[in-house]
């Protein structure tokens, strides 16, 4: 997703349009767990991290992890460089809307 | 007047993090509007820069505060399950909103929806208060970052805002009460 600098730009992009796609995943795998949490006994036993908070303590802390990790992966990739930014704030505004949405008990019981 | 420790505790989780996240939002969202747009006339200095470093810096702990003291103190107690042949589901607020057609909803809607989408406010407004660190004064330079920063906070407001309704709801119709009772004011009869 490289793109030419932008003359203007003092910083590279690359460190803002790390965190942005890798908040945007986060995001979705918090709704992508619950989701499946709420389909399957066995992955919904498997999310019990804590057993007083239930399943949520193991979508969210898996969510939060794998958000955390594709952060870190991210920023190593791009943090000297200009990523083309409107293609990964489509996509992270995208992911954002998706678990804005699978949240939405309605919406996710018609899975 | 007296408050039992998981009423305090909701209270400190709703009204105190959760009430002063959803505050704070407007103001962060009014300051990266109008401040850092391109078009801004006046350039911003830098200790209005580093107030604003701050402010979203606090916002993210407020915001994390707010789930976890939620997911970790509050919602066990108000999962917890009643033992067989319970009549009086006070102490037992999911229980207690299953247990009517007429409430069955702020559970089965509100609690399902509020328990997860309450966790994209962290995860936002963190991102957020990331960039912001970053660039500061920059983003005015960088107007795409501005408009994802400026997205993600609108949506975290917004996330927040839908946990923040349904949880006001949610104890209205079943509070979390019990623990320790604290006594806060003696009062004096008439």
């Amino acid at each position: 997703m490289s793109a030419p600098a932008s003359p203007s730009a003092k910083l590279p992009n690359g460190s803002g349009a790390a965190a942005i796609l890798a908040a945007g995943i986060g995001a979705f795998l918090v709704a992508v767990f619950a989701l499946a949490a709420d389909k399957s006994a066995a992955f919904k036993s498997l999310m019990i991290f804590w057993k007083p908070t239930g399943p949520l303590s193991g979508v969210t802390t898996c969510a939060i992890v794998v958000w955390l990790l594709a952060w870190a992966v991210f920023e190593a990739r791009w943090r000297k460089r200009n990523v083309a930014l409107a293609r990964i704030n489509t996509v992270a505004f995208v992911l954002l809307g998706l678990s804005l949405l699978l949240t939405f008990p309605p919406i996710a019981d018609l899975f | 007047m007296e408050i039992t420790t998981r009423s305090l505790w909701t209270l400190i989780h709703g009204m105190g993090f959760g009430a002063l996240y959803l505050l704070a939002c407007s103001g962060a969202l009014v300051e990266l509007w109008r401040r850092y747009s391109p078009h801004a006339l006046q350039p911003v200095n830098p200790r209005d820069e580093s107030f604003l470093r701050i402010y979203l810096a606090v916002m993210a702990a407020l915001a994390w505060l707010t789930v976890l003291t939620g997911a970790y103190i509050v919602y066990p107690w108000y999962r917890a399950a009643a033992p067989p042949g319970t009549a009086n589901l006070a102490a037992f607020p999911q229980r207690l909103l299953m247990s009517s057609p007429s409430t069955i909803a702020w559970h089965s809607l509100g609690m399902e929806w509020k328990e997860h989408v309450a966790w994209l406010a962290p995860i936002s407004i963190t991102m957020a208060a990331a960039v912001f660190i970053k660039y500061g004064r920059n983003l005015k330079t960088h107007p795409q970052l501005r408009s994802a920063v400026l997205g993600f906070t609108l949506v975290s407001f917004l996330a927040a805002g839908i946990a923040g309704f349904f949880g006001a709801m949610i104890n209205k119709s079943a509070p979390v009460e019990g623990g320790q009772t604290i006594q806060l004011i003696h009062g004096e009869s008439r």
